[in-house]
């Protein structure tokens, strides 16, 4: 090669970039003849000194990917809770599916009132209970742990029972108030006991409860127990209302690990 | 001011106390914890994480009190507990990224401090991955990422170094120097050549109580060849122990 090559052809012999093979030869035996071409192929001054003042720049800047939307509810859902709020709303179905085929227990009771109560109780448990979010220990001992964060966790439990107990009640004909106010009242009973005895023992102990004194007796005697009656209301909100009470007062159990058992 | 200053500090677990009136001064640097299984080396590391409450004495972390509000000295710790339970569906970074985010990190620093922390644990390659594919040696140092994440001013591994071979307890021992330039590191473990290697410092704990505190050269001297151990400095451990709790092969 006589003349000296392009500048394109140089700028792509120095990329790396494909270029046919009799071109590439005849630049690289020029390169091994000619100096001056060979100083065109050094690096740009120009460029050398931006990019020594980009490259530390560019070490702090994060160039981790962004997170997703859907993992920003983390600071509500417990990551720990989502299959079991998948779980409930199952349960919720299969509550209805069931009371739709005209099964009911003892005197006509909807399974959806018998539910109601427990499934809160599972989701606060999946959310603050050692037994089920295996991050327990991480969590209790970062400044965030506490009522604020609890709350939070069983805002979204809550956010996911209600709507999918509610719409079951309109599919099935059992008023609100009926299961309304003995699934706030056990959620926040759960968190209440939880201050004392932790809210996996307390999850337990509530669900027992309910179960040996309100369902077996519904199944067992064939009648609807009083407790899921409307004349019951007034208990169920004063029990609420006690939890809540009970909750501010014993708050800082929440960041200590006796919260979790 | 020192980053732990205990006096007389009792921790009820049931009918026994765990920590039993142990005083303890610890400032900058990387102090060893060492003691037998059952010394209370967990419950105290919990006590100074402050998710366990003591039952008497005082506690100040960080000049402060550790029994009014903690908010303040959580920012500023690090805990790495010995069993921690991880999010199996989180990729590595989220993980990471959602325990900076508990600690209450200003959201602009969270994903620069993720990726430094990772890169500090030698996970970066991984950080996309989820945790449930990670070694047991790769979920210790995604938690060692977490605890250090917040860059934090008091710093406690509850057994850190369990899963990790030889080569990552090497470079384990590097990081742990490093930031024990600014902080107060505290390790607990049972393996003795751990605290030779990468402590300034050796706390012994037996039975709840601090039975030795100094350099580990000066553990070295407590012992004498009739003492059962590899190395001086084990040797040292066994004097120490075996005089406080006679009898018992174990």
């Amino acid at each position: 090669m006589t003349h000296h090559p392009g500048d394109s052809l140089l700028r792509r012999y120095s990329e790396g970039a494909v270029i046919p093979a009799d071109e590439l030869w005849a630049v690289e035996s020029h390169l091994e003849t000619c100096a001056a071409c060979r100083a065109r192929l050094a690096p740009d001054p120009v460029a050398e000194a931006v990019w020594a003042g980009l490259s530390p720049l560019l070490d702090h800047t994060p160039q981790m990917p962004r997170t997703k939307p859907w993992r920003r509810a983390y600071g509500w859902v417990s990551p720990a809770a989502g299959p079991w709020l998948a779980m409930i709303l199952l349960v919720t179905a299969a509550a209805v599916a069931l009371d739709r085929v005209g099964f009911a227990v003892g005197d006509r009771v909807s399974l959806v009132l018998l539910i109601a109560p427990v499934l809160p109780v599972l989701g606060v448990a999946a959310s603050w209970g050692r037994a089920l979010d295996s991050a327990y220990e991480l969590t209790a001992a970062t400044p965030r742990a506490g009522l604020p964060l609890v709350f939070r966790r069983t805002a979204a439990v809550l956010a996911v029972v209600v709507p999918g107990l509610a719409a079951a009640s309109l599919l099935t004909d059992v008023g609100f108030a009926r299961w309304l106010l003995p699934c706030l009242a056990f959620t926040v009973g759960t968190l209440a006991l939880g201050t004392w005895v932790g809210v996996t023992r307390a999850a337990i102990g509530l669900v027992s409860v309910w179960a040996v004194a309100i369902v077996a007796p519904t199944i067992a005697y064939s009648r609807t127990a009083l407790a899921l009656g409307p004349e019951a209301a007034p208990v169920w909100a004063a029990l609420l209302g006690a939890g809540l009470v009970v909750l501010g007062t014993r708050r800082m159990a929440f960041t200590r690990l006796e919260g979790n058992r | 001011m020192q980053a732990i200053e205990a006096d007389g500090l009792v921790v009820r677990l049931g009918r026994r106390n765990a920590v039993d009136r142990l005083s303890l001064r610890l400032g900058r640097g990387v102090h060893g914890l060492l003691g037998p299984n059952g010394a209370g080396k967990t419950t105290l590391i919990r006590t100074l994480a402050t998710v366990q409450s003591p039952t008497a004495g005082t506690l100040s972390l960080l000049g402060t009190p550790a029994n009014g509000k903690l908010r303040p000295v959580r920012q500023k710790l690090g805990y790495l507990p010995q069993h921690f339970g991880h999010y199996k569906r989180f990729k590595v970074r989220e993980f990471v990224e959602y325990l900076a985010w508990l600690k209450e990190m200003p959201k602009k620093q969270i994903p620069g401090a993720v990726k430094e922390a990772l890169e500090r644990v030698g996970l970066s390659d991984r950080a996309e991955d989820r945790m449930k594919s990670l070694s047991g040696g790769m979920v210790r140092r995604a938690g060692i990422a977490q605890a250090i994440v917040n860059e934090p001013e008091l710093l406690l591994l509850d057994e850190p170094t369990v899963g990790l071979d030889p080569a990552q307890r090497l470079r384990f021992r590097e990081l742990v120097a490093e930031l024990g330039q600014r902080a107060c590191v505290l390790i607990s473990t049972h393996l003795v050549e751990d605290v030779a290697a990468a402590c300034t410092d050796v706390v012994l704990m037996n039975e709840g109580s601090v039975v030795f505190q100094g350099t580990p050269a000066d553990l070295a001297t407590a012992g004498t060849t009739t003492h059962v151990g590899d190395s001086p400095i084990e040797r040292g451990y066994s004097a120490l122990i075996s005089a406080k709790s006679a009898g018992g092969a174990w």
